[in-house]
């Protein structure tokens, strides 16, 4: 993975060297992680804003996946030669926002180039996720996701379940599982990719219960994991009981289960709305519901959090650049810019202005189920539980997550002994990195 | 022997020059940087550093996780280490059986050498994927509920096998060199004397190879201590849980996942001084005892 990228990067260096412009442009480099059709849109982008005006050149270079990409920025940042931009995902959020001195507010940025920066034209759920507590916004969100339901139509029908009706609550999901097992429709009834972001962390937001406590995080750093309540225990401990007949699926602790759901080996899959090329390609008979909720919860369904990645810029940079990379977002803030980032990548649009026209060129009429990620992350106003989750070392507090699933899938400790555990190593882990 | 002289005093240095910058720049500046890391707590992008001491060693060292992989470690080094070259030492000896195609027969078993490492994880990964694997297929028709996804013990099997059959080849080749090593004569007065073939190899050869094997043991330890990374990393990234998390994993999860610079640099500088012990122990013993021809 590391070298493919390197030679990405070299390649994509020496194609630059190729076509450097007679004039002196100034060049602001953007780091991303983006791969396949996601990577097109980034290189159509950078070009059609290339070629808008004169000033500034945008110049987009891979760096490998996601945590690849941070690795990278940190290192460069480090080595004293940070890019201008970086995209940085949804869980590195806390890492960036700890390292105050490194990075520069994108409002700073927009209003030091003399923009005006309105953030009511922006998806207000997303804007805050990126925003300090006193309002300023200090990424850029750039592609945003939330996780839905996807479900196999095949499947449903030999199993005798409604395609026109799928499963709404966590009990549904539960039950159809069962019946595609049993009905021996597919080998397997329910298969998830990210159990960290959907079941714990958008699980909470979806159900209003807290996941942590400080808002999760977002209203200090000392924030402490609430994910051993009873709602969270009966949840996974229903997961347990059905990965033993194999009626729920473990894939993997990212995105591997995809693979399980595109094989046909089972009916029901939640996974990211991004992921939803992959789906459309395989040719699959499928459908899209909304993430299922618990009926234990009161007040659910609230709504979900935002997945994805944003923007960050660096800071020590000469004022040109700044204003290049002002230049840049306000070029990926235009309407036509979104609607296009929106509709071929099945990331969320970012500015209300893209959502409406949208709606209006019956994209979703046409594609049914495309506008269910934004439904669900702007239905309701967000409470303390569902602004989002923050921690100073989410990518850690994951894999310990992560890991005392796997150990309760493998049946070797209960629901409740893998959360009180995840909680117990998760504070401590958080505790260690604000020593820093 | 004659004692070369150069009547320059200079030029043996500048022909050493540029291996000397290589070692200085590639070896001995990040070792220098490792161990200055591993006396620093630092947050990720280096903004605020604060001296600690050894306190990062005191914390690595009392860590449940650390002990968990040595042990994991110990486990996957040993099986590693003696599956491939148990596998190795039997088909070097049956290689040298063969009357017609030895060449042939050598130059294949020699291929699985050059594939790198990250790509026998993914050759591996593929066969025996739960899902779609060729070989995980058979292994659920024979009643085997094969799940290296969630089973420790079944991800350590894959990740062992992965990394024995990559040195499989590398432990053939001295083995073989070996065996040519040995006096016909030897064999063929013992079997003169009667001895049958499996008496031949437990009296004569095996003592014989005695040297080559000790060799391969340090070279197959110190392979599966550290050159390993890319196969764990492809095939299981050191879970289900903790259960296939080397020390050289530890160090790149610490260190690049979850950011914790100073943890991972004290974990570079324990396995910095496993490397140093096991390297002076191959030179003291086989440079002392092992004469060769």
């Amino acid at each position: 993975m590391k070298r493919r990228s390197m030679l990405a990067a070299a390649l994509l260096a020496l194609a630059m060297a190729g076509t450097a412009p007679a004039f002196a442009r100034t060049q602001v480099t953007w780091w991303h992680a983006m791969t396949g059709a996601n990577n097109e849109v980034v290189d159509k982008i950078a070009k059609d804003f290339n070629s808008s005006q004169q000033d500034y050149e945008i110049v987009p270079v891979f760096k490998g996946t996601y945590p690849e990409t941070l690795n990278a920025g940190i290192a460069a940042f480090r080595a004293g030669q940070p890019p201008d931009i970086m995209q940085v995902f949804d869980v590195g959020t806390g890492v960036m926002m700890n390292a105050e001195g490194a990075v520069k507010p994108v409002a700073e940025v927009l209003t030091e180039a003399g923009m005006s920066f309105d953030k009511s034209q922006y998806l207000p759920g997303i804007v805050a996720y990126y925003s300090r507590p006193d309002g300023t916004m200090l990424s850029f969100p750039y592609n945003s996701s939330s996780p839905i339901l996807y479900f196999n139509k095949d499947i449903f029908q030999k199993a005798g379940l409604d395609i026109n009706n799928p499963p709404k609550t966590w009990n549904e999901v539960w039950d159809a599982a069962r019946k595609i097992k049993a009905s021996g429709a597919a080998p397997c009834g329910y298969t998830s990719t990210w159990l960290t972001w959907i079941h714990l962390e958008n699980f909470a937001a979806w159900n209003n219960t807290p996941y942590a406590t400080k808002e999760n995080g977002l209203a200090g750093q000392d924030a402490e994991l609430q994910i051993n309540t009873p709602l969270f225990v009966n949840h996974f401990q229903a997961l347990a009981d059905l990965s033993k007949d194999g009626t729920f699926k473990y894939g993997g602790r990212t995105s591997e289960a995809k693979q399980i759901f595109l094989a046909g080996e089972c009916g029901i899959f939640t996974e990211s709305s991004g992921g939803l090329g992959d789906i459309v390609k395989s040719g699959m008979n499928y459908g899209i519901g909304q993430l299922p909720y618990d009926t234990d919860a009161p007040g659910a369904p609230q709504n979900t959090i935002p997945g994805g990645a944003s923007l960050w810029v660096f800071g020590g940079k000469s004022a040109d650049q700044y204003k290049g990379v002002a230049a840049f977002f306000a070029y990926l803030s235009k309407t036509e810019v979104q609607t296009y980032l929106h509709q071929k990548s099945g990331y969320l649009p970012v500015t209300l202005a893209a959502y409406e026209e949208t709606k209006k060129s019956g994209f979703y009429e046409k594609n049914p189920g495309r506008e269910t990620p934004i439904t669900q992350m702007m239905g309701e106003e967000p409470t303390a539980n569902s602004k989002g989750v923050r921690l100073i070392n989410l990518p850690q507090v994951r894999d310990i997550e992560n890991e005392e699933f796997e150990k309760m899938l493998a049946g070797q400790q209960t629901a409740q002994q893998a959360l009180d555990n995840a909680v117990k190593r998760g504070n401590d882990a958080i505790k260690q990195a604000l020593g820093n | 022997m004659n004692r070369a002289t150069f009547p320059h005093k200079l030029l043996p240095y500048l022909l050493l020059a540029p291996q000397l910058a290589v070692t200085l720049i590639f070896f001995y500046w990040p070792a220098g940087q490792a161990l200055k890391q591993s006396l620093l707590r630092e947050d990720p992008f280096g903004l605020k550093t604060q001296f600690v001491g050894l306190a990062n060693f005191k914390r690595v060292l009392a860590d449940p996780a650390y002990v968990n992989s040595i042990k994991v470690t110990v486990v996957f080094s040993l099986a590693t280490a003696f599956i491939s070259m148990a596998i190795a030492l039997l088909l070097a000896v049956q290689a040298e059986k063969i009357i017609r195609g030895k060449t042939l027969y050598r130059t294949l078993l020699i291929w699985p050498y050059a594939v790198a490492p990250a790509i026998a994880g993914m050759l591996w990964l593929f066969m025996f994927n739960p899902s779609f694997g060729t070989l995980a297929y058979p292994l659920r028709s024979m009643g085997i509920n094969w799940d290296p996804l969630l089973n420790g013990p079944q991800a350590m099997i894959l990740i062992v096998a992965a990394a024995a059959w990559k040195q499989i080849s590398y432990n053939f080749l001295f083995f073989v060199a070996g065996l040519q090593a040995i006096p016909q004569t030897l064999i063929e007065a013992a079997a003169i004397d009667g001895a049958r073939a499996a008496r031949r190899f437990r009296t004569i050869v095996f003592p014989l190879l005695a040297p080559i094997t000790f060799f391969l043991l340090v070279i197959n330890t110190v392979y599966a201590l550290f050159d390993t990374f890319g196969i764990i990393h492809a095939v299981t990234a050191g879970g289900p849980g903790k259960s296939t998390e080397t020390l050289v994993y530890k160090v790149y999860n610490d260190g690049f996942v979850n950011l914790i610079l100073g943890d991972s640099a004290a974990q570079s500088v324990i396995l910095m001084a496993i490397v140093i012990a096991l390297t002076a122990l191959q030179f003291r013993y086989i440079e002392r005892r092992v004469h060769y021809g």
